[in-house]
């Protein structure tokens, strides 16, 4: 039989069997064998959002509006797909910055700031605590029906006693208890629980089994299947509505803003905040968490809409509340184990909710709020008391205590107005409030305390307005003509229809209201503001923390001077002075120094303590007390901004880098090559300069012997003097020539050679060059004629040029074919596209090797001849580069001893093809 | 006194013309080469007791010139002045360090070639 005795007894042995549990996980954790460390384990003690709302309420929920009830596990199965983005970055934040709570996370992310830290912290224990006593209410309830067993009698809790004679005030001080036992035994720099972690994912798995095993009984022993209960559902009318979209499962707006709202729950209620983050191992465990956690919702929710039915038409007629249906069917079905089961179900979903809950809050009240008022109590000289620790524990204590009483009041006060998902609902709005201020403080480096300040408190003044007080309204603690006419009578103010917006639900309603007024001053206030330099650099550190690589980031924008022995001595006063010593210790050998082996504490050992501290008393008064040891500082802004564009830049900079020196090896190869080419070309200019030197040497030394030789013999006969001043003459011809072409050659390599092209004929430009020649040619006895084709087209260039040319190599033809038969032939014809002139000579010819450098500057083919033939060595050269500048080529084809064949081709003008290139040509030479 | 025998080794015939009316004037037996090849055979043949050597010489470059003389002992006596077209402090050195005796940078000072030579062959004869 089910005694009351054997309730209790029963649940004692439950929580006991927690304690165990806990006691081992902890245990385990200081030995350095986590059992925690793993992603199951993680994914179920996030399952510590199925809190008795979900085991009894969405029971209640979808016996009033069907599938209405799933909003609430839609919204975090959804969000947990962002979780490998959002909810890595808030980890790795969190972790780099030792930050134990929301609030801690939300008054670092905004510069440190001790007055936002309170704000959350006030706003959390006002906005949590309907949410603590749902649970209150749902043990108290469960407790009651279950007592009365066999019979199923709904508690009358109409004028129960308050406090003492109230057994849900007893309820309420065991939780407390319990809680205190488990959060608050030690303190520790990562507030991490390891044992309670364990615990919390026990009552997971225990909650679901519990839940599973009702919705098995109610199905397939009650009824035959699903399809059983749906079909006999659906002949029931009022029933068969539960089963449509739309209706009773609520408007389009709910769904979406309850989906919303439960996102946002599950990111940023304080219980939620503990496991995923604060509580977390290893950042990688998030992966499996991803689909572990929405299967876990999806199989705490599968039997919901079965049981709802099933009670439905078990206790046709109503007297049952459907919020107890998953107790009372079991129940009313003779069933006392399965009752039993059920209970302890629901108590695991309950305390698990209370404790984590409260131990995070608790920890925001002692770090975020006591202890930042304690410490500006100057008269309290806190700061000179040498052990802070037991002080700490004291407060969070007397925090936990002081959380659960406040639950218990509004239980007692407003409990029983509401279903248990509607009381669940006023606290998702108000932890819906952190929202802006945390994605917004990840994602933009733009916002600012004020803002958020003013954003926090804005949202949290509406949602005060339009749904707790009016919380209070319908329990009768205010007037219910606060929601029927608003504040003052005035219309416009009715809290649930402000501003004349109705046709929304409560919390719709609410979301709208809050959310415009939360993101509107956010956004607004912090765009009217620069950050100051602690509120940049916060931001940079959390919105940039993906790409930072190491923790330590924080310290480098830090600059000043403590002595070691204080920061340990401020450390000791919160940690205990032998945890403080062993801190550094570890800190030291991380580093690979003795302890206390330097004098003075550098940038990262004091950022190194101000984080421990932060785990101990938060980040905003860490900062506090770090700077009353420390002489600091104070950083500009614009030394921030450089440490900012520094440590943004660095990575990119990195990869950057590998980029560039590659880039670096090619250039360094191309120019190295380039550099080869160049002390080729100086080379080459070397030999030229020197080579036209001693070119111009010759003469002119022949030149100044003969005119001092005239000089000094003023006796030579008239012969001889006639003889040496035409010497004189013809060498300073030859050394005007010389430095014409010299500077010609220049002129036409540099491009800067005038070129006067027009159309011309080849024929007469080459009968010109026979008659400038002729008077040559007939000195020499050399015979000279040119065969030409009658019509031929014309061609397009320099006519001068090309007379250069042609004297060029009929004077070279003369010079070696000085013989008897000696004959010179000029050929024209047309080749494809071409003209082509052959200047062919029956003379000495020219060796092959000498065939390949005749072209060059100042190759002379008479070297090798005791008879230097005369010349500048220029003419070839420069006959090349004219041929070739009009799209043309000049080559030489030659027999040592039967002569040589000069032969140049010049392009068409009516062809296509050399329009384009002359084009390019004129271009080019800009001519 | 027999005169002094100069052999002139150079291919540029209007300086080969100037150098000979010059030591011809100043009372020196002159022989006059083309390329580096007849420069060394006529040496031996002739042994004259100066040579003035231009470096840019056809077939075999007045430094071989200069070397191959020095290596033969019967040409002990024989002085070597070298002309060359290039100012390079190389080429000088060069020549010394083969054993010419004296070098003239062309174009050059007639009076101070003459005076060169003179002072070349005189100091010989002492």
């Amino acid at each position: 039989m089910l005694t009351g005795a054997t309730i209790v007894l029963a649940s004692f042995a439950y929580v006991g069997l927690l304690f165990a549990i806990a006691y081992y996980g902890d245990k385990r954790a200081d030995a350095g064998r986590s059992i925690i460390a793993n992603p199951y384990i993680y994914a179920l003690s996030l399952a510590v959002y199925c809190t008795s709302w979900t085991f009894y309420g969405s029971v209640g929920r979808a016996a009033t509006s069907g599938i209405g009830f799933l909003p609430i596990y839609l919204g975090p199965t959804l969000m947990a797909a962002l979780w490998w983005y959002v909810m890595l970055k808030i980890i790795r934040i969190s972790k780099a910055n030792r930050i134990t709570s929301i609030a801690d996370f939300i008054a670092s992310r905004y510069g440190k700031s001790q007055i936002l830290g309170g704000l959350v912290t006030i706003i959390l224990v006002i906005g949590i605590v309907p949410y603590i006593a749902l649970q209150l209410k749902a043990i108290s309830t469960s407790f009651s029906i279950i007592l009365k067993y066999p019979e199923v009698v709904m508690p009358d809790k109409a004028g129960a006693p308050l406090f003492l004679g109230d057994n849900t005030f007893y309820i309420a001080m065991l939780l407390a208890a319990f809680t205190i036992l488990f959060g608050t035994r030690h303190l520790d720099a990562t507030e991490r629980h390891e044992g309670l972690v364990a615990a919390v994912a026990f009552e997971s798995l225990v909650k679901l089994l519990a839940f599973i095993a009702v919705g098995l009984f109610v199905t397939f022993v009650m009824y035959n299947g699903f399809g059983d209960i749906f079909n006999r559902a659906a002949e029931v009318p009022q029933l068969n509505a539960l089963l449509m979209l739309g209706g009773a499962s609520g408007s389009y707006t709910t769904w979406a803003s309850l989906t919303f709202l439960s996102m946002l729950a599950i990111m940023f209620l304080p219980r939620q905040f503990q496991v995923a983050v604060v509580e977390n191992v290893d950042e990688r465990h998030l992966n499996k968490a991803i689909w572990l956690f929405p299967l876990y919702l999806f199989a705490i929710n599968i039997f919901v809409l079965p049981i709802a039915l099933g009670g439905l038409m078990h206790f046709q007629g109503g007297g049952v509340d459907a919020d107890t249906f998953v107790l009372t069917l079991p129940m009313a079905q003779q069933q006392p184990m399965l009752a039993l089961f059920v209970f302890i179900g629901g108590l695991s979903a309950a305390t698990g909710m209370v404790i984590v809950e409260t131990i995070a809050l608790s920890t925001m009240v002692c770090n975020d709020l006591v202890m930042p008022v304690l410490l500006r109590m100057k008269w309290l000289r806190l700061t000179e008391r040498p052990d802070l620790s037991g002080l700490l524990l004291g407060i969070r204590r007397g925090a936990i205590v002081v959380i659960l009483v406040l639950g218990y009041l509004y239980f007692y006060l407003a409990g029983e107005a509401y279903a248990l998902v509607s009381i669940g609902l006023i606290s998702f709005s108000a932890v819906a409030q952190f929202a802006p201020a945390i994605i917004g403080g990840i994602f933009w480096k733009g916002g600012t305390r004020t803002g958020a300040i003013w954003g926090l408190a804005a949202g949290f003044l509406v949602w005060l307005y339009t749904l707790l007080l009016p919380s209070f309204a319908k329990s009768g603690w205010l007037p219910i003509t606060f929601l029927s006419q608003g504040i003052f009578g005035i219309d416009l103010l009715k809290p649930q229809q402000l501003f004349g917006l109705y046709g929304l639900d409560d919390t719709t309603h609410c979301l709208f209201w809050s959310m415009l007024a939360n993101i509107g001053c956010y956004i607004g206030i912090s765009l009217l503001q620069r950050p100051n330099a602690a509120e940049h650099s916060q931001a940079t550190l959390f919105v940039d923390v993906l790409k930072q690589s190491s923790a330590t980031a924080g310290s480098r924008f830090w600059r000043g001077s403590a002595s070691i022995d204080d920061l340990l001595a401020l450390l000791g006063r919160f940690l205990g002075p032998e945890r403080a010593r062993d801190a550094f210790a570890v800190y030291a050998r991380s580093r690979g120094e003795k302890p206390n082996q330097a004098p003075a504490a550098d940038a990262d050992l004091v950022h190194y303590a101000e984080s421990l501290l932060a785990g101990t008393i938060g980040s905003a008064s860490a900062r506090a007390m770090i700077a009353s040891v420390v002489d600091e500082e104070p950083l500009g802004i614009d030394e921030v901004m450089n440490i900012i564009d520094e440590a943004s830049q660095a990575l990119a900079y990195s990869r950057q880098l590998e980029q560039k020196s590659r880039e670096l090896e090619a250039a360094t190869n191309e120019l190295r090559g380039a550099n080869q080419r160049l002390q080729e070309l100086d080379r080459l200019k070397d030999d030229f300069i020197s080579t036209v030197t001693h070119e111009l040497r010759t003469p002119l030394t022949s030149i100044r012997a003969f005119s001092e030789i005239l000089n000094d013999n003023p006796q030579l006969d008239t012969g001889q003097r006639a003889k040496f001043l035409g010497i004189i003459i013809k060498e300073s011809e030859r050394l005007t020539r010389l430095i014409n072409q010299v500077l010609d050659l220049a002129k036409i390599e540099s491009g800067n050679a005038e070129w006067h092209s027009s159309e011309i004929d080849m024929r007469e430009v080459l009968e010109d060059s026979v008659t400038a020649v002729s008077q040559l040619f007939k000195d020499r006895n050399i015979t000279l004629e040119i065969k030409a084709p009658p019509e031929l087209p014309l061609i397009v260039a320099d006519r001068d040029r090309l007379m250069q040319v042609m004297l060029n190599l009929l004077s070279n033809a003369a010079k070696f074919c000085e013989r008897p038969d000696g004959r010179v032939n000029i050929t024209l014809m047309r080749q494809d596209d071409t003209l082509r002139v052959d200047v062919t000579d029956n003379g000495i010819g020219i060796s092959p090797s000498d065939q390949k450098i005749i072209f060059d500057k100042f190759r002379q083919v008479g070297d090798t001849l005791t008879q230097k033939p005369r010349g500048s060595g220029l003419g070839l050269a420069i006959s090349r580069e004219i041929i070739s500048h009009f799209g043309g080529r000049l080559w030489v084809t030659s027999t040592l001893g039967e002569g040589s064949t000069f032969s140049f081709t010049l392009p068409i003008k009516a062809s296509s093809k050399f329009e384009v290139s002359g084009l390019k040509l004129d271009q080019k030479f800009g001519t | 006194m027999k005169p002094k025998k100069i052999l002139i080794a150079e291919d540029e015939p209007s300086i080969v013309l100037s150098l000979e009316f010059l030591l011809q004037n100043a009372g020196y037996e002159v022989t006059v080469t083309r390329d580096g090849n007849e420069a060394l055979r006529m040496s031996e043949r002739e042994k004259p007791d100066l040579i003035v050597l231009d470096i840019m010489l056809p077939l075999l470059d007045g430094f071989e010139v200069c070397r191959r003389i020095r290596e033969n002992e019967t040409l002990g006596h024989t002085k070597i002045l070298m002309l060359t077209a290039r100012g390079h402090e190389s080429a000088i050195e060069k020549s010394l360090a083969l054993g010419a005796n004296a070098y003239m940078t062309k174009p050059f000072s007639t009076r101070e070639l003459v005076k060169k030579i003179n002072e070349l062959l005189t100091t010989a004869a002492a």
